[in-house]
């Protein structure tokens, strides 16, 4: 009975779309009041969904079409089935199992793999272009991400449990406090921003110079079940990073889940103000940042680590 | 009224589609979107693509030669939807009647549900006319 209530209503499916909608009106009210102005109303992510739920389908004639449908659906069942396995390391951290780590990464990978498809099977110049995009910027940030999380794997003795890694720091403080999980913490905010498809890593989606990117083609239902994606992706890998780098959050009572998700929401908010205040790289300027700089850095980071850093 | 109606008013996304302008009512709408007058304060939004678009914004006086491109846009945006026409040319070609270039009006080849007047029609005269057409839709 409470597995089902945690699947399906807390933190499960309900509240994860909750916070995903929450997030998603974060990010375009503290836009507007970044630009001086008032901003959309709290409800504006849930209208969008409503009204796309309810528009008229359209397939491309180019494109092929069970690939065009199943696209969306693949991309939202990897972002739920990523927040699940989230959501139960934090709730019952002695439950996780041995290297769910290493299959949260790849699940994160789940909705950019099917935006690519989706992209591709759409018939669009456009959107082929913006998937293109899309799997190189893929190669520079899972470098990136990898090494991060090296880090805090190192840092924890060891282990690919997310659980183990929620028990060292309740014990011992929180991995970001130290010089090479900051450093780590600083390199995986920034492939985050590429992963969420965010200003200065936004080329895959660019509005103003290939119209959505990805997503060009679509409408309708199919639209709006990619938008939930990203909002979903929006919300739980700031909650990734919560749980790697500062404790995660404890569901002893309400006050300590309110301050785990302040913290996750301090993350998305730097994220935000970083999307704000820069301009987009082009493709080739991402892919030297991340293998070159970011590389260093992360190779570093490791170092500090080992040496106890 | 419906759910569906109910959440199109409240979150209506705009496709900007210039058919022969001289690029002063699109600036004019650019402005409503600006700081000053933000429109995104009811949930207007500007989007790249017209396969997400619930609003078709139509500028300029249709020349001869962007008849089959609107056509093939307005094909691709989804329904429901709505077309309204900005700006003096785009009702009845304004300064330039008469001319070999343009000889049907936007509303001979698109079922334009509003009209804008004005060269260019103010922003404030432009949010008028979404707070009619939100009026309209809603009954």
């Amino acid at each position: 009975m409470m597995d089902t209530i945690n699947i399906l209503i807390f933190p499960g499916l309900i509240f994860t779309i909750i916070l995903a909608l929450f997030v998603a009106w974060v990010d375009r009210k503290v836009t507007a009041r970044v630009q001086w102005r008032v901003g959309p109303p709290l409800l504006q992510p849930l209208f969008d969904f409503t009204k796309l739920m309810g528009k008229e389908t359209m397939i491309p004639g180019q494109a092929t079409a069970w690939l065009f449908y199943a696209a969306p659906i693949m991309a939202l069942t990897g972002a739920l089935v990523f927040s699940f396995t989230l959501w139960n390391a934090n709730l019952y951290p002695d439950n996780s199992m041995v290297g769910d780590l290493i299959v949260v990464v790849y699940l994160a990978m789940i909705p950019s793999v099917a935006f690519m498809l989706g992209g591709l099977v759409s018939g669009s110049p456009h959107s082929v272009l913006g998937a293109s995009r899309e799997i190189k910027l893929l190669l520079g940030d899972e470098l990136i991400i990898v090494m991060a999380l090296m880090v805090v794997i190192i840092q924890s003795g060891g282990s690919i449990k997310l659980g183990a890694i929620l028990d060292y720091q309740r014990t011992y403080g929180a991995v970001a406090w130290s010089p090479s999980g900051m450093i780590a913490l600083i390199l995986a905010i920034l492939a985050m921003q590429a992963k969420l498809a965010l200003v200065p890593f936004d080329m895959s989606e660019a509005e103003t110079e290939i119209m959505g990117g990805t997503l060009v083609a679509y409408s309708g239902p199919l639209l709006a079940f990619f938008k939930l994606t990203q909002w979903i992706m929006r919300a739980m890998l700031p909650l990734l990073l919560v749980h790697c780098f500062w404790g995660g959050i404890i569901f002893s009572s309400w006050v300590s889940i309110l301050a785990g998700l302040g913290k996750l929401l301090v993350f998305w908010v730097i994220m935000i103000l970083i999307r704000n205040t820069n301009p987009r790289v082009r493709i080739d300027q991402a892919l030297k940042f991340f293998t070159v700089w970011g590389g260093c850095l992360g190779v570093l980071a490791m170092i500090l680590a080992m040496l106890g850093y | 009224m419906s759910l569906k109606i109910q959440a199109l008013t409240r979150s209506i996304w705009v496709y900007h589609l210039a058919t022969g302008s001289c690029n002063n009512c699109d600036i004019e709408i650019l402005d409503c979107i600006t700081p000053r007058f933000d429109l995104e304060r009811f949930g207007i939004q500007l989007v790249g693509s017209p396969c997400h678009a619930d609003a078709l914004l139509v500028t300029g006086n249709m020349t001869t030669k962007n008849i089959p491109r609107v056509k093939a846009v307005y094909e691709q945006v989804p329904k429901p939807n709505v077309i309204i026409a900005i700006g003096t040319c785009a009702l009845d070609h304004g300064m330039f009647d008469g001319s070999y270039t343009s000889r049907v009006k936007v509303d001979d080849i698109l079922p334009v549900d509003f009209y804008v007047p004005g060269c260019p029609p103010k922003p404030e005269g432009m949010i008028a006319a979404v707070a009619k057409l939100i009026a309209q839709l809603r009954q």
